[in-house]
């Protein structure tokens, strides 16, 4: 099992060291980057910044929680982190996003999807060690990189190759496209080509579940919403605001930020004066958190701290996971400027063979049930790319249709039926 | 497609057409000037972009370029390739994914005198920005009297590309178009951009540049003048990409080549079409409009963007009020489809002008229309 490391410790180190000799290159270990930067740290020093400054919301080291809660815990008598069926099913989903974004990428290149497509490679473990843990009705709002937060949710692969091949067949209907995933049933709720874009709109699900449970009386309302989001996003001025209001507010949110460390060519080091993103939730007055994006259990731990928080209704909290993209931004980025070096070292941390070692290690399940759901996920993905080869193209009638729901504007009446042919619509009408 | 009845063309009772001298005067400019140069040298847009601001950069040096991907990245569609090597990363700034905040640096960059060249990666981000754009930038020098001026230039590509969806895919020459104190340019060729790019740069009020993605990677032929370093394209006028006689079709940007194209298959109908590339959508060319109106009698305006409220509906009030009494036929004006873009590739065809539906109207307004016999 990959050992926790102490985040605090890890970020501690680069500080101290770079205080005296600010663009000295640095290797950090946690941002797993061969960038050099320039940084200046704060003149108090870092340990400090555990402190609780007073407010009711400490900065955790996740390692110090979760050592707390295995030392605590007498249930897990097992001191696993996971049982086997729920790591059958991690797995299951981690394989299921790794499958269908290569195959993705197959189809690419052989003309059946076009435009722009964001793969998910190299980070399953934060869409899976999210989403599992929310219900139905909990809302997910992604990025452009949103088909495996699709499938973790609950859309059908065959949906969602349908919507990327922009048949009429897919979640929506082919209008959307790779970067507009939409799905009212299963409350993902986009999708979004603008970075920052998604986030008041998760803000205002959130506010929508609090706002159920105090204006209208649904007490038993204890919807969740996650926002997922990337490293880039932290420097948009539409992140700072949410985080005001959601903290403000006291909103069931989760703010998820997948740091994968680049912004297409931008590294992040090179865009942001403060790389440690969680840092910027204790400003807010929220907790926030840093935790290997690589190791689906830790962010399982820490999602279940998080998002239990939200539905106990003790506010939002931030999140930083710690990831990193096997392929380019899109598939149409050469990935010329990250380091071989560096996407060595994070493809070594690959988080489907950490849990399948993990698992294989602490006797939790074989290699012939894991090659069952390999073959079982291989089918899945095969028959999504034939239902969607398969479908019909829209029809052009399909051309001006949603553009409102009320297209007449009058709108409509309690039967169903548009207001304005109601034989008595214009009754009282005065005549000039 | 086009089921054309040559009974209905030749007995259309159209005034006697000299059909051999259809006058092919695509590109003039290097018909003009054939004597100087040796060859015609081709040179892509996205070169012809490069080069200027090359030149521009190097001409002065309050100029610098911001924007996300432009440095390290040499562009994200590679316009700005080579200009950190040689200019260095004080001049060519890769900024953080805040087109809010840049584009606010930017303008205040220029109200102290400095030429910023802000990059959009596209058009549907400036809308983070619009704010500054038109508030901060387009309004100073009017809420100053004149005391503030803002030489900034906007530029990025503009409308749709191919199976990017909704939200990147929109076209902002009639938004930015109506609002007074900016500048609005719309190149086609290698030879629009680098003259247009180059008098936007000089400029002293803020330019809106709108290029189009798809144009970037396609040549035209440069003749040896445009390759001067001082070559310049003046704002606020169109220019005629081909004569006609007989109906006069505005475009601008990726459109004007599909005007062209439909031009030669209206020539072959006995039509002869007149096709002015609009090149300044504000100041708009009024002039050079109405004048072709005054002559051919017939207008047809063609865009990509949303319909309402569009350059379209402009040319054909600014030809109504004009030229009324000169018009033969209703205006025609073609836009794209009023709806968001869908992603669907048939659907996304059909949502944007194709060269048949400019064929189509321009026959309508010389009442030569065909019945849609196939339906595509």
């Amino acid at each position: 099992m990959a050992t926790a490391f102490s985040s605090i410790g890890v970020i501690q180190n680069p500080h101290c060291e770079s205080r005296s000799v600010p663009s000295r290159k640095l290797y950090s270990a946690v941002l797993g980057s061969t960038q050099k930067f320039r940084f200046n740290p704060p003149s108090r020093s870092i340990s400090g910044c555990s402190e609780t400054l007073g407010k009711p919301s400490p900065i955790y080291a996740i390692s110090e929680v979760f050592k707390e809660k295995k030392r605590k815990s007498a249930s897990s008598s097992s001191g696993l982190l996971i049982t086997k069926e729920e790591g059958l099913e991690v797995y299951e989903d981690m394989v299921l996003g790794r499958c269908f974004e290569d195959m993705c990428a197959q189809m690419y290149y052989r003309g059946k999807m076009f435009g722009f497509v964001h793969l998910y490679n190299g980070q399953e473990a934060v869409s899976t060690g999210f989403i599992k843990l929310l219900k139905k009705e909990d809302c997910v709002v992604s990025t452009y990189r949103d088909h495996v937060h699709a499938l973790s949710k609950g859309i059908p692969a065959r949906e969602v190759m349908s919507e990327l091949f922009g048949k009429t067949t897919g979640c929506c209907r082919g209008q959307g496209g790779s970067m507009h995933m939409f799905s009212k049933e299963h409350n993902l709720i986009g999708g979004f080509a603008f970075i920052g874009e998604g986030i008041p709109v998760a803000t205002g699900a959130a506010f929508t579940s609090k706002y159920r449970r105090e204006a209208l009386n649904e007490t038993d309302c204890d919807h969740v919403t996650l926002a997922f989001f990337g490293d880039g996003t932290c420097n948009n001025g539409q992140f700072y605001e949410c985080l005001n209001m959601a903290a403000l507010w006291k909103l069931p949110i989760v703010f998820v930020v997948e740091n994968n460390l680049w912004a297409i060519g931008m590294s992040h080091l090179r865009s942001t004066s403060d790389p440690e993103i969680w840092k910027k939730g204790p400003a807010f007055g929220m907790p926030g958190v840093h935790v290997d994006g690589m190791d689906v259990l830790k962010v399982r731990e820490v999602a279940k701290e998080a998002i239990g928080r939200a539905r106990r209704g003790e506010g939002p909290t931030l999140v930083e996971c710690e990831t990193y993209r096997f392929r380019g931004h899109s598939l149409a980025d050469p990935d010329e400027l990250r380091d071989p070096a560096e996407k060595a070292r994070y493809a070594a941390r690959d988080p489907i063979a950490t849990l399948k070692k993990y698992m294989i290690d602490n006797n939790l399940a074989n290699e012939v049930e894991f090659k069952a759901i390999d073959k079982k996920i291989d089918e899945i993905v095969e028959d999504s790319v034939e239902f969607a080869d398969g479908s019909p193209q829209p029809s052009r009638s399909q051309l001006l249709e949603n553009v409102f729901a009320d297209p007449k504007g009058f709108g409509i009446g309690p039967d169903g039926r548009y207001r304005c042919e109601d034989p008595k619509f214009t009754e009282g009408t005065a005549h000039v | 497609m086009f089921s054309i009845l040559k009974q209905k063309v030749l007995n259309g009772g159209s005034p006697v057409m000299i059909l051999g001298q259809t006058v092919q005067r695509i590109r003039p400019a290097v018909d003009a000037y054939r004597g100087y140069s040796s060859a015609a040298k081709e040179m892509t847009v996205r070169e012809a972009l490069n080069s200027a601001l090359d030149e521009e950069m190097s001409a002065d040096p309050k100029v610098f370029i911001m924007g996300e991907e432009v440095g390290e990245y040499q562009g994200a569609y590679k316009i700005s390739k080579g200009l950190l090597e040689k200019y260095g990363p004080e001049r060519v700034l890769d900024t953080p994914i805040t087109e809010a905040g840049f584009t606010g640096i930017g303008v205040g960059a220029a109200y102290y005198g400095l030429k910023p060249v802000v990059e959009f990666m596209t058009f549907n981000f400036s809308m983070q920005a619009i704010d500054h754009i038109i508030n901060s930038a387009a309004k100073s020098n009017y809420m100053s009297a004149g005391r503030i001026s803002v030489p900034i230039v906007f530029r990025g590509p503009n409308g749709a590309a191919a199976g990017v969806g909704a939200q990147h895919s929109q076209c902002y020459a009639g938004w930015y178009a109506s609002c007074p104190g900016l500048k609005v340019l719309t190149p086609y060729s290698s030879e629009d951009a680098r003259g247009l790019l180059k008098a936007a740069i000089r400029d002293p009020d803020p330019v809106i540049f709108l290029e189009n993605e798809l144009l970037y990677g396609e040549s035209f032929p440069v003749s040896a003048e445009v390759l001067d370093s001082s070559f310049c394209l003046p704002i606020g006028k169109a220019k005629i990409e081909r004569e006609g006689k007989d109906v006069t079709i505005t475009a601008f940007s990726k459109m004007v080549g599909l005007a062209l194209k439909a031009a030669e298959i209206l020539a072959k109908d006995g039509i002869s079409a007149e096709i002015i590339n609009l090149r300044s959508i504000r100041p708009l060319d009024r002039a050079t409009i109405n004048a072709s109106v005054r002559k051919t009698n017939r207008l047809v305006t063609v865009e990509e963007g949303f319909p309402q409220h569009g350059v379209g509906a402009e040319i054909c009030t600014s030809v109504i009020e004009e030229s009324f009494g000169y018009l033969d036929a209703p205006v025609e004006r073609i836009a794209g489809a009023d709806v968001p873009m869908p992603y669907a590739a048939n659907l996304e065809r059909s949502a944007v002008p194709q060269i048949e539906d400019i064929v189509r109207a321009a026959k309508r307004a010389c009442y030569r229309a065909v019945p849609m016999a196939a339906a595509s």
